[in-house]
């Protein structure tokens, strides 16, 4: 091992009073650094990566002690994608700075920093600072943002993995060019878990100087865990749940482990989840045990309560969401138990990696399926880990509705010639291939809508100055555009606050609503559907709803056996494609190599027996009647995303088969659609064909005519609109004329689909819909694998293995494509009723 | 790429219906327009023309096809019915700018469905003055077999009116699915209209701005669908919030 690198003395002195070593992966880093030459470090957690990326900054500021005195600015900027990692790890190098009496500043940056001090940090800048993709494009976005950067030395990028490949990915990515532009010489420091492909984060770190000749990538400094993690799959007693995702079967098994442990973190995928696990634990907790709830809607305040308290020792155990899913360094877990199937094998070993920060031990972990599907899933992401085996980061191209946003930050920062922009876009590797072209389109519709049939040039709001360079045409959509920047479009959120109770009130006119604590913040569309006086659960309580003022949802305490849960929309992560594959194997024989429970195998055989279990490589579709209706059933494990666009697109194709589709329900593993007419008779008598039903040729028009009216599109699109700004976020209660453009996006994209419909906006939300929302791609790539391997099998009665998908129906919600047929059928109700007939 | 919305079919039986005002006979339209036969008078409210523009101008450039796509829609329906007689009932402008704004091509639409047609235009608060380069006559309101129409509906004096201003919606849930649809709104003497132009937003008829014109009295809603007119009962309807 080379050990020619030595640390700074404080350093060395700091390490040697705790009896630790340096780790050679840190050496390395440091020597990284003094060579000036970015880096990528790929290291499990625990590994003390954090302070490994951030040694060359101690190393450089120790090195230059007058620095400070001389004026200079910030030098190290350190982002995270999560607020909560910047507090954690401001709170992690706080204290040895301190033991080690460097005078080192260290502030952190968020949407919750204050005015004033953001205001002063903008002045004086400290030493490092932690924060976010969305503060640096803010920050970039202000006419001052060169100064504050000028002195930058160091860029650290935590997480990595979780950044790229996303639309945050593009905006930090074009951040970092601009860095680029303004400082001289950057050192960029990518921290991130292992990952199949590390080629796309080496290259996401470097400045791209000939794109189109060659790809420049940063030095990878990677180290490998020896010890693998304890993984194991919940025993219960109990028969696993047919369908479901409560997994409310296994809380006495799981208040038993975290009875065992120190600290448990139990990890949940949505956070109506960690509300029902949170309030059933609650239930069950004769023991008194301090229980937390931490998840993204809570008030700030309180999650960084909880977290005080964990860092602390105080907790047993926490309830959590991916809030907690990233790097955060609470050293006490020492078990994670991960509710519900983990959906990629990546996400599970970082949760894993929450419990027992230590390299020399094993991480301790328990999956609860929900059901018996998730028990093939957990089954295979146990597999995975064990055999080392990671999902792949998919090549992504940067996104064309961020660009647009970067464009007007650029503008708003200070003019500037559409050259050096175009170079300098095109030096973040998400960006090295956008064309000139592309780039211009961009840019046009940035200053003046792009639209093709009519000009705003009247209205531009980049205009020409004298020296050639576009500038903003007025300071007051500067103000505007800050406003909105940043990637993550959120339903509109409403305040919950507590206030009294006013049910012994009977006029509805003395209700006086006024404010007490603030709970957190819930989706407005949630809101919209109580009644006053509904009961409901939220952070972890009761309430009951008291009613709306202005932006403010009021709520009391009440004792209610049966509280509505809040279904947040999101949150929920498709299977991943390296996962679906295994669970395909498993099935494929009968589990009966695999170490499952015996109630999933007993099902499993008795499929085999009832139809057929399908080959690894074959796709089984199965019809049956039942109560009148016939069903067709399609098992291809691809994702709920990618199901529902296939079941929206065969039942397009249904319908004009006239085989009268009724409705459909997709899952993650499967999806159902039920007919009026006999399907399987259609399918016998060659009516149907089902390699025809399962062609790859529904992609093109069918899947045009549904894209143009479908509510994911729709959202897609909304999504693209106010990132790119062409609406502005809308905010409730504002005022009545407010409301009425709540519903413009859906507006404006059907004017652009009628009058306008190669815009540029409509590109970027059908190249999103592609990836992302509807999945198309993995769709495109099913259909072409499965041409020829489709088993059909026709039966009297349903199939052990759609039963899980058939209960489904009823609690998901059936997927419609015309409003139309509902209007009538209530219209017709009326008519009757009223005896107009 | 994306090919254009299909149009709803002028075959549709759920097209049209019969409605009856102080024992006027009229005809609601799908499209948000009100045929009077006896008259051969077609009827819309709160067109809005370039409202797009209006917010180009403070730097939001919205698709600026909402004049070209509401003229458009007007001629067919005009087109179907064979008016005589067109009444835009107020706010067709959406300020007093809006018509210095619109485009030529647009402005050429305009034109070709005013000839040999009446054309009124009825001011409303959006266009307190309209632009004589518009055509057509410019009145305050206009009273016709003692139906007063109206831009804003008036409580005081306004019994046997047709107005607009109100934007009216209509929220439905049905099945989980929650719709939100323009609409008709009416009793036995008062009709409030649907807006017409294409990127206007709505109020919920629940919101108690709607009380003093219906009070509590059974009112009638006809709402839009993609392919129809629909009547929707009042205990069908939601609130936009549980709002106190």
């Amino acid at each position: 091992m080379q050990h020619s690198v030595c640390l700074p003395v404080p350093i060395q002195k700091w390490f040697f009073s705790r009896g630790w070593e340096p780790r050679p992966h840190q050496l390395k880093l440091l020597a990284q650094g003094r060579a000036r030459r970015s880096s990528l470090l790929i290291a499990p957690t625990g590994a003390g990566k954090t302070f490994a990326g951030f040694l060359p900054t101690l190393d450089d500021l120790i090195s230059i002690p007058e620095r400070k005195r001389q004026g200079a600015g910030l030098h190290t900027l350190y982002i995270s994608p999560l607020k909560a990692l910047a507090v954690d790890i401001e709170r992690n190098l706080k204290i040895p700075l301190r033991e080690m009496q460097l005078p080192i500043t260290v502030e952190t940056r968020s949407g919750d920093t204050s005015p004033a001090k953001r205001q002063r940090q903008r002045i004086h800048p400290p030493d490092v600072l932690l924060t976010t993709p969305e503060q640096l494009a803010l920050l970039l976005s202000n006419e001052d943002g060169s100064y504050i950067f000028t002195d930058l030395k160091n860029v650290i990028i935590d997480e990595l993995h979780a950044l790229t490949g996303s639309k945050r990915g593009d905006l930090l990515a074009l951040g970092l060019a601009r860095l680029r532009t303004i400082a001289v010489d950057l050192l960029t420091i990518g921290l991130s878990a292992t990952v199949a492909r590390p080629t796309e984060l080496r290259a996401y770190l470097m400045q791209q100087r000939y794109p189109q000749q060659q790809t420049d990538i940063a030095d990878l400094v990677y180290l490998q865990s020896e010890i693998k993690p304890d993984i194991s799959i919940l025993e219960t007693e109990k028969s696993l749940p047919w369908s479901g995702h409560t997994s409310r079967y296994a809380i006495p098994d799981i208040y038993r482990a975290l009875k065992q442990h120190r600290l448990t973190l139990i990890f949940v995928n949505t956070r109506s989840q960690a509300e029902l696990i949170f309030q059933e634990l609650w239930y069950a907790n004769e023991a008194h045990l301090p229980i937390a709830l931490h998840h993204g809607s809570l008030d700030s305040q309180k999650r960084r309560k909880v977290e005080t308290a964990m860092a602390e020792g105080r907790l047993k155990a926490v309830v959590c969401t991916s809030t907690l899913d990233l790097g955060i360094d609470w050293g006490n877990i020492d078990l994670v138990i991960n509710i519900g199937a983990p959906k990629g094998a990546s996400r599970l070993i970082q949760r894993v990696g929450r419990a027992n920060h230590r390299l020399d031990e094993p991480s301790k972990a328990i999956l609860v399926p929900a059901n018996r599907f998730e028990v093939l899933e957990c089954r295979a992401a146990v597999d995975a880990v064990r055999a080392g085996m990671q999902d792949n980061i998919l090549t992504h191209a940067g996104t064309l509705d961020v660009l647009a946003q970067h464009i007007m930050s650029t503008a708003c920062a200070g003019p500037f010639a559409t050259n050096d922009l175009y170079n300098e876009i095109c030096s973040a590797q998400p960006y090295s291939y956008l064309t000139k072209k592309m780039f211009e389109r961009v840019l046009n519709f940035v200053t003046t809508g792009g639209y093709a049939l009519r000009a705003y040039e009247r209205f531009a709001r980049l205009k020409p100055t004298k020296n050639g360079l576009l500038r903003l045409a007025h300071p007051r959509l500067a103000k505007q555009h800050r406003l909105n920047i940043g990637t993550i479009v959120n339903s509109p959120m409403v305040k919950i606050r507590m206030t009294h109770s006013h049910k012994k009130k009977s006029s509805a006119r003395d209700r006086s609503l006024s404010g007490g604590r603030v709970l957190g913040e819930m989706e407005e569309y949630f809101i919209g559907e109580l009644k006053i006086g509904d009961a409901f659960i939220f952070a972890g309580q009761v309430l009951r709803f008291e009613g709306m003022r202005e932006t403010d949802a009021y709520v009391s305490n009440a004792a209610s056996d049966d509280p509505l849960i809040p279904s947040y929309r999101g949150g929920k992560f498709p299977l991943s494609s390296h996962l679906a594959s295994r669970v395909r194997i498993i099935l494929a024989n009968g589990g009966l190599n695999n170490d499952l429970p015996t109630s999933v195998q007993e099902w499993l055989q008795l499929q085999h027996k009832k139809s057929i279990l399908p080959g690894p490589n074959e796709v089984l579709v199965e019809t049956f009647s039942r109560q009148r209706r016939s069903y067709i059933v399609a098992y291809p494990f691809e994702g709920r995303l990618t199901h529902q666009t296939l079941g929206m697109l065969l039942t397009r194709r249904l319908q004009r088969a006239n085989a009268q589709p009724l409705g459909f329900v997709a899952t993650d593993y499967a999806l159902s659609i039920w007919c009026a007419k006999d399907i399987g008779a259609m399918l016998k008598t060659g009516r149907l064909d089902v390699e025809k039903l399962f062609n790859e040729d529904m992609l093109g028009d069918d899947l045009e005519a549904w894209l143009a009216e479908s509510s994911l599109m729709k959202r897609t699109f909304r999504m693209c609109a106010v990132i790119a700004g062409l609406i502005e976020c809308y905010h409730p209660g504002k005022t009545k004329t407010g409301r009425q453009m709540t519903a413009s996006s859906d507006l404006m994209f059907d004017m652009l689909c009628k009058y306008d419909p190669n815009h540029i906006l409509l590109e970027a939300a059908w190249n999103d819909a592609v990836t992302g929302l509807l999945d198309i791609g993995r769709l495109g790539d099913f259909l072409k694998r499965i041409k020829t391997q489709i088993r059909h099998i026709n039966l009297n009665k349903v199939s052990p293995l759609s039963v899980p998908i058939l209960l489904e129906i009823g609690q998901e919600r059936v997927q419609l494509s015309q409003p139309d047929d509902l209007l009538r059928s209530i219209a017709l109700e009326l008519i009757a009723e009223a005896g107009l007939d | 790429m994306l090919s254009s919305v299909s149009n709803c079919s002028a075959q549709s039986k759920y097209r049209s219906h019969y409605i009856s005002l102080s024992d006027i006979t009229l005809v609601a339209d799908m499209t948000g327009a009100l045929y009077w036969p006896s008259k051969s008078m077609l009827i819309i409210a709160d067109m809005h023309l370039e409202k797009g523009s209006s917010f180009a101008v403070r730097g939001q450039l919205l698709p600026p096809y909402d004049t070209r796509d509401t003229l458009l829609r007007l001629a067919q329906v005009i087109n179907f019915y064979q008016a005589q007689t067109i009444v835009a009932l107020g706010d067709s402008f959406h300020d007093k700018k809006a018509f210095d704004r619109i485009g030529r091509e647009d402005l050429e639409i305009l034109r070709q469905i005013q000839i040999g047609r009446n054309w009124i235009w009825i001011r409303g608060n959006h266009d307190p003055q309209i632009c004589s380069a518009a055509g057509g006559e410019c009145l305050k309101e206009l009273l016709i077999q003692g139906l007063t129409l109206r831009h804003e509906p008036n409580p005081v004096q306004g019994k046997h009116e047709i107005a607009g201003h109100m934007h009216p919606v209509a929220k439905l849930k049905l099945y989980g699915h929650s719709l939100r649809l323009s609409c008709f709104v009416l009793n036995q003497t008062r009709l409030v209209m649907p807006a017409f132009g294409s990127y206007t937003g709505g109020l919920n008829v629940l919101d108690p701005a709607f009380i003093p014109l219906f009070g509590n009295d059974e009112l009638v809603v006809w709402v839009q669908g993609e392919q129809g007119l629909y009547p929707i009962a009042k205990r069908m309807l939601r609130k936009d919030y549980a709002a106190c």
